[in-house]
């Protein structure tokens, strides 16, 4: 019992420092500076899922904003079903908070559901063919939703109820990020690894690589549908037009600024990348410059990362590979005691 | 069926608009098995490119053939440059490294070239100039055909057949074929290996700038963002003809551009962008070497 617990012991803290900052000092905050620390959750969530795909089992996917549409749509019309058939219910915090956790379970299948759709072509596809796939993909599912009435096609879909709390929202940060964290280091994350570094030999080690390389995408698919959740349910209105192939690469720059293969690195790039966007966008209203030099910086980026620095700002490494090795010692010994006492 | 005839007239001219970027999609995939996805950019540009030339001559006050000519050729020159310093800034010092780095680079060069576009276009549309005016309409008793439509069909399958002429009877093409083959056999029989990639890059770019030109004649409203849904068209074409098959894109570009202006005509135009990748996926699924392309064995 003890070494489950000292395992998970920062994570429990994260949760408790979520809540504590949820009740202590969310309402306290510059609305702008909120928008942004959730902008900045919804980013990491998408991140480190994505990273799961990208980086950890190397199927280069460009079609997460797909997913992130498919559990945003669907959390946002069964909570809206919701509101209109049982209005009581959605008044009270406890109906709030289990529609809220329902809707994003719900839309977070769904996602999984598409995600093992898209999952499956990678099989027979690989790099260059499975990006533009899945990126086929994360269109067609716009193209769709965007010919769907009862979903506002064209005209999104507004007035979806606020439920997406700071903390609800860092629950799920704690959550994605905790699974992500674990499954790595678990038999199957190895194997998810395995099937990166070389399919041919993965498979000759008794790897599934097919199972392996459909449960990432499911995995990944399922996270960034619950952000597609909180998303919609913390902006109250969703578009089409914000899920295209622009919020994809979005997503992949953050997780190659981080370093594919690097849970903290995608987390930290999550972060950068959302207040940088927030100071460029400054410049821009305070008259500085009239252009949008978001992109063009995001782009530039992407491009001499890969000259220079092709593996990220992390590499593989983790936040805690950067501590000083006594530290780190402790926390492995930590980790592995507790596995052999249990 | 009259309109059926109208709208088979319309996709072979968006088809051979697809044909010249899909082209230059193929040669590069056979030569470097590289997705060049800043393709569509360029073609973009080629647009552009088109737009301030043909302003600045002031050739819509003057249209003919002559300043067509004159505008497509300065705008495949340019486009030829910008496809020299993609490959020679972004795709070159990367030639060694995993196919996934090189994957992120062009998807990099790609929004690159989108965004700072928009920088210095500015975003909002532009007219193209008209800078060729066929007169009158052309008419088969009730079918009208717009004669635009038909010179950019005879346009685009002129370049293709002087392509098809480089690539298979001068020297230039048979080394481009030959490195396509195999890189290094290449350079061990004194072909400057490099030489030719960018004379590749070149080639597809100067044919993707003319189909700027000539997407501009059709449909004049041209914008920064206007590349990326041809350009990945275009790679849906290339890859149901084949990838790496200089007739296979043709032919899967026709057949894109044919099927679209039907999706358009009798069903719903907002599936059309759908489309082309539906049928990406199933080729892919069922028969990945296109129609045209022969098979290559993965060996370990």
């Amino acid at each position: 019992m003890k070494s489950v617990f000292k395992g998970s012991m920062p994570w429990i803290l994260g949760l408790v420092a979520v809540w504590g900052l949820e009740f202590g000092v969310a309402d306290a905050l510059d609305p702008y500076f909120f928008m942004i620390l959730m902008y900045a959750g919804i980013n990491i969530i998408l991140a480190v899922s994505l990273n799961l795909v990208n980086g950890f089992t190397g199927q280069f996917s460009m079609g997460h904003a797909g997913f992130m549409s498919v559990g945003g749509y669907a959390a946002a019309y069964l909570s809206l079903l919701v509101e209109q058939s049982n209005p009581e219910f959605m008044a009270t915090g406890l109906g709030q908070t289990v529609v809220l956790l329902g809707c994003l379970l719900a839309g977070g299948l769904l996602a999984a559901g598409a995600g093992y759709l898209v999952g499956l072509p990678s099989l027979r596809l690989r790099g260059d063919y499975l990006a533009i796939v899945t990126l086929g993909f994360g269109e067609i599912i716009r193209v769709v939703i965007l010919n769907i009435e009862a979903i506002g096609g064209p005209r999104g879909l507004p007035n979806i109820p606020a439920l997406a709390s700071f903390g609800w929202l860092y629950t799920w940060v704690v959550i994605t990020v905790y699974f992500v964290w674990r499954i790595v280091r678990s038999a199957r994350g190895r194997a998810f690894m395995a099937v990166r570094e070389d399919e041919i030999a993965a498979e000759s080690m008794g790897v599934n690589t097919t199972k392996m390389k459909v449960s990432a995408f499911v995995i990944g698919a399922f996270f960034a549908g619950v952000a597609g959740g909180l998303f919609a349910h913390y902006l109250r209105y969703l578009n089409p037009q914000a899920f295209d192939f622009n919020k994809s690469f979005e997503i992949i720059i953050m997780v190659v600024l981080g370093g594919m293969g690097s849970v903290t690195g995608s987390v930290v790039a999550a972060v950068f990348l959302t207040f940088i966007r927030e100071a460029l966008r400054y410049l821009k209203d305070s008259g500085f410059t009239q252009l949008d030099y978001r992109m063009v910086i995001y782009s530039l980026m992407l491009i001499v990362l890969m000259l220079t620095r092709p593996n990220g700002i992390f590499g593989t490494k983790e936040l805690r590979d950067l501590l000083p090795r006594s530290w780190r010692r402790k926390l492995d010994e930590d980790r592995f005691d507790g596995g052999a006492k249990a | 069926m009259l309109e059926f005839i109208q709208h088979l007239v319309n996709g072979l001219s968006l088809g051979s608009i697809y044909a010249l970027i899909a082209l230059g999609y193929t040669m590069v995939f056979g030569i470097l098995q590289l997705i060049n996805f800043a393709h569509g950019e360029v073609y973009m540009i080629g647009a552009f490119i088109g737009y301030y030339f043909a302003r600045w001559i002031g050739f819509n006050q003057d249209p003919s053939l002559w300043a067509l000519l004159s505008t497509l050729s300065v705008s495949m020159i340019g486009c030829a440059l910008i496809g020299f310093l993609i490959e020679r800034l972004a795709y070159r010092p990367l030639r060694k490294s995993p196919r996934i780095n090189i994957l992120i680079t062009a998807v990099g060069v790609s929004l690159f070239l989108q965004f700072s576009g928009q920088l210095v276009f500015g975003s909002d549309p532009k007219f193209f100039p008209q800078v060729f005016q066929p007169s009158g309409d052309w008419s088969i008793g009730e079918l009208k055909i717009n004669p635009l439509q038909v010179s950019v069909f005879v346009i685009s399958l002129v370049l293709m057949a002087i392509l098809q002429f480089v690539i298979f009877r001068t020297r230039l093409g048979r080394a481009m074929r030959a490195v396509s083959f195999s890189h290094d056999h290449a350079s061990l029989m004194g072909i400057p290996t490099n030489k030719i990639i960018s004379a590749t890059f070149m080639l597809g770019s100067a044919l993707a700038g003319a189909g700027g030109v000539l997407v501009g004649l059709v449909y004049p409203k041209i914008e920064p963002l206007m590349g990326t849904m041809p350009g990945l068209k275009a790679f849906v074409a290339a890859v149901l003809g084949g990838i790496g098959n200089v007739t296979g894109a043709v032919v899967g570009a026709l057949f894109l551009g044919l099927a679209e202006s039907l999706v358009v005509g009798y069903w719903a135009p907002t599936f059309r962008d759908a489309l082309a990748f539906a049928i990406l996926i199933l080729v892919l699924l069922f028969k990945p070497t296109g129609l045209f392309g022969t098979n290559r064995t993965e060996k370990v």
